[in-house]
């Protein structure tokens, strides 16, 4: 879009520069990454960071400094951790270590993909539900019940079954599992956003409801979206090692975390860390990812004004109710 | 509509409690200026109250600071309350009077702190009582009438739940409770049938909510009233209702009452003294026909000229700009920036408060300024426009599903000038409004723009005709989109409707902000970093920009203060009368009418029971209704009777 950023002089009008014109404009152009930013200062959302950031940091960088092999046995199935071998042997007497820092990236990016998969597909039909009200909306919203009916996992263990263990079918029935929640939540945001007066006045200029959702709404709903992908992200990421576990993932030999679990869980009394450690950092991804989004979401919530405004502006804020009454 | 009956006096007859003015005995007041803030007691004996009821409350250097940052919000506040009197605490959005009103509770809002000072109520300082002492005192001794009644009352509860509650919690302090629900529903003028008691609130009209919100408050037989814009959400005529209601409990009951309003005109009838408050202090401190009559501060005269009267066609005066927010308020007198008698001594300190007659100015210029007498301009009135309508409606009749909204709807709005649709809300003036502008598609009748007949939505109609014909929304919170700069919001249209380039659009709509008196600085901000008056300015750009034939106005100042209502009209009229504009103007305020339009209708229950010139249907009505909305008008009355 077009912004006319004017000559950044003294205010012109009569009216001098408004009490907030203080506000970092940076920040404010691009309000998901100033959420972001607020999230990250509490002390909330800092934790989910760090747990975040060190599992993603392991999975991204780990296949750059494996020790060895991920796929070639080098020891005794489950050897005990050695200097040599720090965690040890797995199943097949693979570097555990190697396996471990090997076995993230292909979860986290197939997690990513189904995750974009579901938010778009639930949000267009959210979105194009609420605005458009009508058959449309009856139409995606009893479709959305229909599939809200099968468990998660189950809707995409049938399809992984009927087509076999492709990864890009995980991905979209991942993604595809995810849709029918998103359009909920979407659905409700927009509801209320498209009653707005700013929608009214674009409507009265003939403008296509596409290019109203698009334009319009959807820069409006940038906190439930961003509270969707964090939820969805962490559900993605338990959903597909899951089915690795399962064995409906990636195939052996190659490491995964999922996988890994499946196979080094008969020798737990053995060398249990080939268990321990992909589960451990599962764990730590959905924990901080989880914990993140919820305080993205309390940001989005409390964000709109702080107190000490808040408790001058009250009086506007009701003769502003009793005008829309 | 079960409107019960009204047992107040009527309303001229306030008690007329100021002397002559300027002649109180200035220099014989106890203290001095700088002790003199109160006016003591002690005064009064000669003074113009010798006659009324005792000091009930008082309140000495009240300050009120932000929690978490060293700025004031409130200082230096100080002023006493009579039994049986009301005083009018009157200012703009964020001057504070809200607070101070709180804090005659013993309350403070969430992120303020009551720093130092007394509120001194039957001789208890309330500051000083315990949380569980506070309690006590709250409902029965004080108590407070919030701004929207429907919000205040419980919509799960019954009303008769309701009202007992208060008396209740505080035992002892009246008799039977039952016996004195009864009563206090007549005090209020309610209907004291138990049918009444058996409602929930959502089934009382917003005039009954308040009488019973009101019956709460003097349940106890408070001591002090706190009421907080108690009549901003309702019409002219349940607003008179409700303002007899409480002066003759006031003065009935002896109770003293704190009356918190941004508009002038509301508390000019009620009030026996006012306070005018800005960014955080008393401006000006008088009895109501000092204040009303000469006021001194050019900021309480700024208010009264902004002040729209439906018996005089004048140029309204607002007052540009905003009040400062706490911490950015200025080291000397707050107002200076905004004041036309600023002169460089009026920065280096507050101005101390200044003693004439019997009342407190903070200025240093007083003397100079009532020199210089008010004046207001006259609208000149437009000649009558040309023969043939630019927009017409024949018999039209709309619906909200089964339910008929108008009917019979018959007007034309001449090129050039501008028709003025008056009404109460549910008078379906509003729907009116949405009909022509296509937002309303339920609808029979003919309406013609510009002799071509016009689809019922926008959708089924030209784009050349969705240009022409352009509507500023009723509430500039809701009407720009909070995800977009100021100059996307008004470049949208010019890019929807014309093929211009990105460097022209630029120009148009720097030109566009600058025809409604906004910087070219503005095209950067966001909605939220602007007042309401400068997000209703932004609206009349966007909508200009594309140099439409008809503006359909509907309500646009209703979510404004006073002050900024004139401004805002004023600049309408302006831009109406150079961009030859035809308009319709659609108002709940006969009062604006005057200053802005040439013919007027009258919609009552979806009818137009009266339509001709201004001047006519406003002086000579010859519908009931008409006549009684121009006598539930409020007036700045005392003024002219002191003077």
């Amino acid at each position: 879009m077009d912004a006319q950023a004017g000559p950044g002089g003294p205010a012109a009008g009569p009216a001098g520069p408004a009490a907030a014109g203080a506000r970092p404009r940076g920040l404010r152009r691009y309000q998901w990454l100033a959420t972001l930013g607020a999230a990250s200062r509490t002390r909330r959302g800092a934790v989910g960071l760090a747990l975040t950031g060190i599992v993603v940091l392991t999975a991204v960088i780990g296949p750059f400094v494996t020790p060895y092999s991920a796929t070639a046995s080098l020891t005794v199935p489950f050897a005990k951790p050695t200097g040599e071998f720090l965690l040890g042997g797995d199943n097949l007497g693979r570097d555990v270590l190697s396996r471990v820092l090997e076995g993230g990236w292909l979860l986290l990016l197939m997690a990513a993909a189904a995750t974009a998969f579901g938010i778009i597909v639930g949000g267009a039909a959210g979105v194009s539900a609420a605005y458009l009200r009508g058959r449309v909306d009856g139409l995606i919203m009893r479709t959305v019940d229909v599939i809200l009916a099968f468990p998660q996992l189950v809707f995409a263990l049938l399809l992984v079954s009927i087509i076999g263990p492709k990864l890009w079918l995980i991905v979209i029935a991942v993604g595809f599992s995810h849709a029918p929640a998103v359009a909920r939540v979407l659905r409700s945001a927009t509801l209320d956003v498209s009653e707005r007066d700013f929608v009214k006045s674009v409507e009265l200029q003939g403008v296509a409801p596409a290019r109203i959702m698009t334009r319009e709404i959807l820069p409006n709903l940038v906190s439930p979206l961003m509270v969707e992908i964090g939820l969805r992200l962490t559900y993605s990421i338990v959903v597909i090692a899951g089915l690795s576990f399962l064995g409906f993932g990636e195939q052996p030999p190659a490491p995964n975390w999922g996988t890994m679990i499946n196979e080094n869980r008969i020798g737990l009394s053995v060398n249990p860390w080939g268990v321990i450690v992909p589960a451990a950092l599962i764990a730590l991804l959905t924990i901080g990812m989880n914990t993140f989004t919820d305080a993205i979401a309390r940001v989005a919530i409390g964000v709109e004004r702080p107190p000490e405004e808040a408790a001058l502006i009250d009086d506007i804020g009701v003769r502003e109710r009793a005008a829309q009454a | 509509m079960s409107r019960p009956p009204e047992v107040g006096p009527p309303p001229g007859a306030v008690p007329d409690a100021g002397g002559p003015l300027g002649s109180g005995p200035a220099a014989g007041l106890p203290g001095g200026p700088a002790a003199g803030l109160t006016r003591g007691p002690g005064a009064g004996a000669a003074g113009p109250f010798a006659d009324v009821g005792l000091v009930r409350l008082e309140v000495s250097d009240l300050e009120i600071r932000l929690a978490n940052a060293p700025a004031d919000v409130v200082s230096e506040v100080s002023f006493e309350v009579r039994s049986g009197e009301v005083l009018g605490l009157v200012g703009e959005s964020g001057s504070g009077k809200t607070t101070v009103a709180l804090a005659l509770l013993g309350h403070a809002r969430r992120g303020l702190v009551i720093t130092s000072g007394v509120v001194r109520l039957d001789g208890v300082d309330l500051l000083h009582l315990s949380a569980a002492e506070l309690l006590a005192v709250r409902g029965s001794k004080v108590a407070y009438v919030p701004q929207d009644p429907a919000a205040a009352l419980n919509p799960a509860l019954r009303v008769g739940v309701q009202l007992r509650e208060a008396l209740q919690v505080h035992r002892g302090v009246v008799g039977d409770v039952g016996d004195r629900v009864a009563e206090v529903l007549a005090e209020a003028s309610l209907d004291t049938s138990p049918d009444l008691l058996r409602r929930y609130p959502h089934q009382l009209s917003g005039g009954q909510q308040q009488r019973v919100v009101l019956a709460m408050a003097f349940a106890c037989r408070p001591s002090l009233i706190v009421l907080d814009e108690p009549t901003t959400g309702l019409d002219v005529t349940t607003q008179r209702h409700i303002l007899d209601t409480v002066r003759s409990l006031c003065s009935s009951y002896g109770v003293a009452a704190v009356y918190v309003s941004h508009d002038l005109a509301v508390v000019a009838g009620l009030v026996a003294e006012v306070a005018v408050m800005y960014a955080g202090r008393i401006i000006e401190l008088g009895t109501t026909p000092q204040v009303f009559g000469s006021p001194v501060h050019p900021y309480t005269r700024g208010l009264l000229a902004a002040v729209p009267s439906p018996e005089r066609a004048e140029v309204l005066a607002g007052i540009e700009g905003q009040p400062p927010r706490p911490g950015r308020r200025p080291q000397g007198c707050s107002f200076a920036p905004r004041c036309s008698y600023a002169i460089d001594a009026c920065l280096p300190a507050p101005p101390p408060p200044a003693l004439i007659g019997s009342r407190l100015v903070r200025c240093i210029r007083t003397a100079e300024i009532q020199a210089a007498e008010p004046k207001r301009a006259q609208v000149i009135a437009a000649a009558a426009g040309s023969p043939a309508p630019v927009l017409s409606v024949r018999d039209l009749a709309a619906s909200y599903g089964p339910s008929p909204v108008l009917s019979g709807i018959e007007l034309a709005v001449a090129p050039e000038s501008c028709l003025a649709v008056v009404g109460e809300s549910g008078s379906g003036k509003t729907t009116l409004a949405r009909c022509i502008v296509g937002l309303h598609k339920d609808w029979n009748g003919e309406v013609f723009f510009d002799g071509v007949p016009l689809a019922a939505g926008a959708r089924k109609r030209p784009k050349a005709v969705l240009r022409r014909i352009q509507y500023i929304f009723q509430n500039p919170y809701t009407s720009l989109n909070p995800r977009k700069t100021v100059g996307q919001i008004v470049s949208q249209q010019l890019e929807h409707f014309t093929g211009l380039s990105f460097a022209e659009r630029s120009a148009r709509v720097i030109g566009a902000l600058r025809e409604v008196s906004l910087g070219p600085d503005f095209a950067a901000r966001f909605p939220d970093q602007l007042s309401g008056g400068e997000r209703q300015r932004v609206a009349i750009a966007r909508a200009l920009v594309v140099e439409p034939d008809l503006l359909v106005c509907d309500e646009v100042t209703s979510a404004l203060d006073v002050s900024v209502q004139a401004v805002i009209v004023e600049l309408l009229r302006q831009l109406q009368r150079e961009r030859h504009l035809a308009m319709i103007f659609i108002t709940h305020n006969l009062a604006l009418v005057r200053s802005i339009a040439q013919t007027a209708v009258v919609l009552s229950e979806g009818r137009i029971v009266e339509a001709g010139l201004v001047g006519d249907v406003l002086e000579h009505p010859k519908d009931p209704y008409t006549a009684r909305l121009m006598e539930d008008v409020p007036k700045l009355a005392v003024g002219a009777q002191a003077g």
